[in-house]
């Protein structure tokens, strides 16, 4: 298996992980954690391109991919600590207030 | 000649903006005075336009284009020739003067009503100059709307008033009733319009006049008669409703719940004559299509015989004025109807002089008698208002026709036109005639001669300030005096500034014969009115003749038309269209299409949880389909 192979499987499983992980944990900082691995695992298959291809508009995607990540998780805890202060709890399926 | 046309506009629009806006803060005297100096200056303008057309300087200029879609296109533009001069003299002239009388007589109403009141009447001037002075039937329209607007708001001046004892109408519903039955009238003349521009694909008067003696020949048939007989006899319908004329008179009557200033101007002076002028000046739609003979002149000797008739029982001062203005506008729709154009507008000049005048004086009694218009509680005023009562004689003569007043020579011409033509009709207008007199003379022998009847109200009368006399004066001099202008069988001054507009028909040589009968009918009815109703008590006003119930409850056509078309149209108002149509069909649409909505919601909502991970997989899911579905394509 070449290089290129190995690591577009590792990206694979990455991303495989974290869609799993975002579906069937509860709670919402592993879920969270979940959608940095799949960040990371598009991440992982963009650098892999660009290498194989020998261009470098896959590696500087990465680098806007961090800083938006950066960004989210910013954006994502303050969320989680809000959702934590008002229910007492980080049970995803507790938050669901938005149904009615 | 712009600036005259101006003038005769410009003022009143910054009269009725003026008070309309700002009157309820203006100090009280200056109301009145802007009013009247807007509507001064407007008659300075109309006269100051005379030299002008006697000279042939026709205005007819395009001030600006109103609409244009396709191949229709309304301008706004004026025609100031010979008849809209005469008309456009008789309304700022007699208006000026109703102006100053209403400074006198509106004088207890608070600023806010007084200022409201010059507001209205300015706008109506404005209205009805517009009116006269269009130079298409879209510019009159408009101006037909705004009279009629005005009329509906200064009838319904005193809108908070409730039913008075005795009467059968009160303001707001009288404005109502005059609204809707104008409306009925609108109708027609709106269909003509249309008719009009299918036909000739114009709406400016000079060009469908053209057009239509060119199409005459070859006219197209509609339901067994030319499209322009249907043209002229809708625009008759429209005249029929603003100028009260048979079926459609019934609003005019209860107008007289306006103020009386306002019953002078607009319900015998100037708007309820718009009619006839619209007659005027389509003469020549009239004369090739024959619905003047047809219609015009028939409907108008019918209106003025059953009016007149009205006007013989009524016990109401400004009721019998009221039926007496319909039976002379039915008089003018004879003269006009048969083709005597001009005798038609001369008649329209001396009756906006002696109806105007007759409906002051009748302000003045109302003034000293505390609002009482109620004839079996007066007499003996004539020593109490000696102005108002010479006025009203005056007046009176005028009307009747008596030899060398203003009524006699307008009223001579029309039975002359008749005469030659119809001998039906003449009879019967010389019959009217009196009829006129009779009933005028009654009035003045109930309300003026003989002892009062009612001591308390006699004895708080007194005649009426100057501000309002000087106007009784001045219009009473016109009203003796104008036939100076009119001559015998039309060769007057009048009938020569007119006569290039209205084209005139004659129908065999001039006549004393008819002017001789019409006299002696009139000096009879004014000896016979005197004689039979001077010191009569008011028992034996009450123990009336049977004979005369039935005109007194104004033949019952109100009731008539109630039971006839205003019940029915509420019973099926309120059955079928309300209780069916409106809460079972209309509502039901919008009431299925809410639980439609509703039932759809409520199985589409199930997708929404509110579960975060649910959203999730199906934004994967979709991912997923949309990675395959790109596979498979």
């Amino acid at each position: 298996m070449s290089s290129f192979a190995l690591c577009l499987a590792v990206s694979a499983a990455l991303f495989t992980l974290g869609v799993v992980g975002v579906m069937v944990k509860r709670n919402a900082i592993v879920v969270f954690m979940c959608i940095e691995l799949m960040l990371n695992a598009a991440n992982l298959a963009f650098v892999t391109f660009s290498r194989q291809h020998g261009g470098m508009d896959g590696q500087i995607f990465v680098f806007f991919v961090m800083a938006i990540a950066a960004a989210e998780v910013a954006i994502g805890l303050a969320i989680i600590v809000t959702v934590f202060k008002n229910r007492a709890s980080i049970n995803v399926d507790d938050v669901t207030m938005l149904r009615r | 000649m712009l600036a005259p046309t101006a003038l005769l506009f410009l003022p009143l629009l910054v009269g009725f903006l003026i008070n309309g806006l700002f009157g309820a803060k203006l100090p009280r005297g200056l109301s009145a005075t802007i009013g009247c100096l807007a509507m001064g200056a407007s008659f300075v303008g109309a006269l100051i336009a005379v030299p002008f057309v006697r000279a042939g300087d026709v205005a007819d200029q395009v001030l600006w284009t109103w609409m244009s879609a396709g191949s229709f296109s309304v301008d706004v533009a004026l025609k100031f020739d010979a008849l809209s001069c005469v008309m456009a003299l008789i309304v700022t002239g007699v208006s000026f003067l109703i102006h100053i009388y209403s400074a006198g007589y509106m004088s207890h109403e608070n600023q806010r009503g007084f200022s409201r009141f010059y507001t209205y009447l300015n706008l109506f001037v404005f209205s009805m100059l517009i009116l006269v002075m269009g130079n298409n039937f879209a510019l009159m329209f408009v101006g037909w709307e705004g009279v009629g607007l005005c009329s509906y708001l200064l009838i319904g001046f005193w809108y908070e008033r409730e039913r008075k004892e005795g009467d059968t109408t009160y303001p707001s519903q009288a404005a109502k009733k005059a609204f809707v039955v104008n409306r009925i009238g609108d109708f027609g003349f709106l269909i003509a319009i249309f008719l009009m521009f299918t036909t000739f694909g114009t709406l400016q008067f000079d060009a469908v006049f053209t057009n239509a003696q060119a199409a005459v020949g070859g006219a197209a048939l509609m339901w067994g008669k030319p499209v322009l007989w249907w043209i002229a006899a809708l625009l008759f319908i429209g005249a029929m409703g603003k100028s009260a004329q048979i079926p459609l008179y019934v609003w005019l009557p209860d107008a007289m719940q306006g103020p009386t200033p306002v019953s002078a101007l607009i319900h015998a002076a100037t708007m309820v004559t718009a009619g006839v002028y619209m007659v005027a000046r389509s003469n020549v739609l009239y004369t090739l299509s024959g619905v003047g003979v047809d219609i015009v002149a028939p409907i108008g000797i019918i209106t003025a015989a059953f009016a007149a008739t009205m006007a013989l029982t009524s016990y109401d001062f400004k009721g019998v004025l009221a039926y007496s203005t319909v039976s002379q506008l039915g008089y003018m729709f004879v003269g006009v109807g048969l083709g005597a154009y001009g005798a038609g507008v001369a008649h329209l000049m001396t009756h906006a002089f002696f109806k105007g005048l007759l409906f002051l004086t009748a302000g003045s009694v109302l003034h000293a008698m505390h609002d009482v218009g109620d004839i079996r509680r007066m007499g003996g005023l004539s020593r109490k208002m000696p102005i108002t009562f010479i006025t009203f004689a005056i007046a009176g003569l005028a009307i009747s026709g008596f030899p060398f007043l203003s009524g006699f020579f307008s009223k001579d011409a029309i039975l002359l036109a008749a005469y030659q033509q119809s001998p039906t009709i003449f009879w019967v207008g010389a019959a009217t005639a009196g009829l006129t007199a009779f009933y005028t003379f009654r009035l003045l022998a109930i309300a003026f001669l003989g002892e009062p009847r009612d001591q308390a109200l006699h004895d708080a009368a007194h005649e009426s300030p100057a501000v309002m006399t000087l106007p009784l004066i001045v219009l009473a001099v016109l009203s003796a005096g104008a036939g100076a202008l009119l001559g015998m069988h039309e060769d007057g001054l009048f009938y020569r500034f007119v006569g290039d507009v209205l084209h005139a028909e004659h129908h065999g040589p001039a006549t004393m014969t008819p002017m001789y009968i019409s006299v002696a009918v009139g000096l009879v009815g004014m000896v016979a009115g005197l004689l039979m109703y001077k010191g009569k008590s008011a028992d034996a006003l009450n123990s009336a003749n049977p004979v005369l119930a039935l005109p007194r409850a104004k033949w019952y056509v109100d009731e008539l038309y109630d039971a006839a078309i205003v019940r029915p149209l509420e019973m099926v108002s309120r059955t079928v269209l309300w209780r069916l149509v409106d809460k079972w069909i209309i509502d039901g649409i919008v009431n299925v299409c809410g639980a439609a909505v509703y039932a759809f919601a409520g199985v589409a909502r199930n997708v929404q949880t509110g579960v975060v991970q649910t959203y999730a997989a199906v934004i994967l899911v979709g991912a997923i389909a949309l990675l395959f579905m790109k596979a498979l394509l």
